[in-house]
């Protein structure tokens, strides 16, 4: 009896070990993902944030610093607050992504475009806004946040459409 | 029915230019219609371009981008006649596709 059970149980050890493994590995996959802006996820939970610090942290899980080679270009008055043209653009090197916030809105993320490898960094759109507000853009370039603001004075609201 | 869609992609040298356009409410589930009662949200969550079989650009947009979204970027890589496929999916699970050959 011996002979013949004595080999099973390192097997059935070493097979369990390797499940446990595997059984770790899945369970650090979401928490991983979790931040990581460059991940194919729609940021669900970064656009339900109401505030631009609390949006950054949710999309990107870090703080920016502003920085003068991210130009972002908004009109001073914005006449209807529906459809307010902002573009920005970068000299900085890698940039993986590149995000827009509207501090006053009542969600504060607006926008945010994936920057794939050969692709100008550079985007312009069209925003809303709700009042006249600090509009703040992100760029994501090596690893690194950088960002710029502008405040727009807005003089019909952004929400009757 | 006609495209959700339109495109301008122009290649000059090796920079393309791209321009779209679409058709979309945005709601933002903050308006109220004339009876008073909430217009749903509803809204594009994701647009893609995708040329040569490669993501080259991929938005995620929020309710407070602009009805009928606008938005300008340009890429390396592609040249004349190349295919851009652009695809959006909405918050209610709408999508629609387009491709565009590269002027």
């Amino acid at each position: 009896m011996t002979t013949t059970t004595g080999p099973h149980p390192t097997r059935r050890l070493i097979l369990q070990g390797a499940a446990s493994v595997a059984l770790i590995g899945l369970g650090n996959l979401p928490f991983a993902a979790a931040h990581a802006a460059a991940n194919d996820k729609y940021p669900e939970e970064a656009f339900k944030q109401k505030s631009e610090a609390d949006a950054i942290k949710a999309l990107y899980g870090r703080n920016a610093e502003p920085s003068d080679k991210v130009k972002l270009d908004a009109p001073e008055i914005a006449e209807n607050g529906g459809v307010v043209p902002v573009s920005v653009t970068t000299t900085l090197d890698k940039v993986t992504s590149i995000s827009f916030l509207v501090a006053e809105n009542p969600f504060a993320l607006a926008a945010s475009y994936k920057i794939a490898d050969g692709t100008i960094p550079g985007v312009a759109n069209r925003l809303k806004m709700a009042k006249s507000t600090k509009l703040v853009a992100i760029v994501e370039a090596d690893g690194k946040l950088y960002s710029a603001t502008k405040d727009v004075k807005v003089t019909v609201g952004g929400c009757g459409g | 029915m006609a495209s959700s869609i339109r495109v301008r992609a122009n290649a000059n040298g090796d920079i393309t230019e791209v321009q779209a356009l679409i058709q979309h409410p945005m709601d933002t589930g903050l308006v109220k219609d004339s009876k008073g009662e909430l217009i749903p949200a509803h809204f594009i969550q994701e647009l893609k371009f995708e040329c040569n079989g490669k993501d080259v650009f991929v938005a995620n947009w929020g309710t407070a981008v602009s009805k009928d979204p606008y938005v300008k970027f340009s890429f390396k890589g592609a040249k004349k006649g190349d295919e851009l496929k652009i695809s959006w999916t909405d918050n209610k699970g709408a999508s629609d596709t387009t491709t565009a050959k590269i002027a």
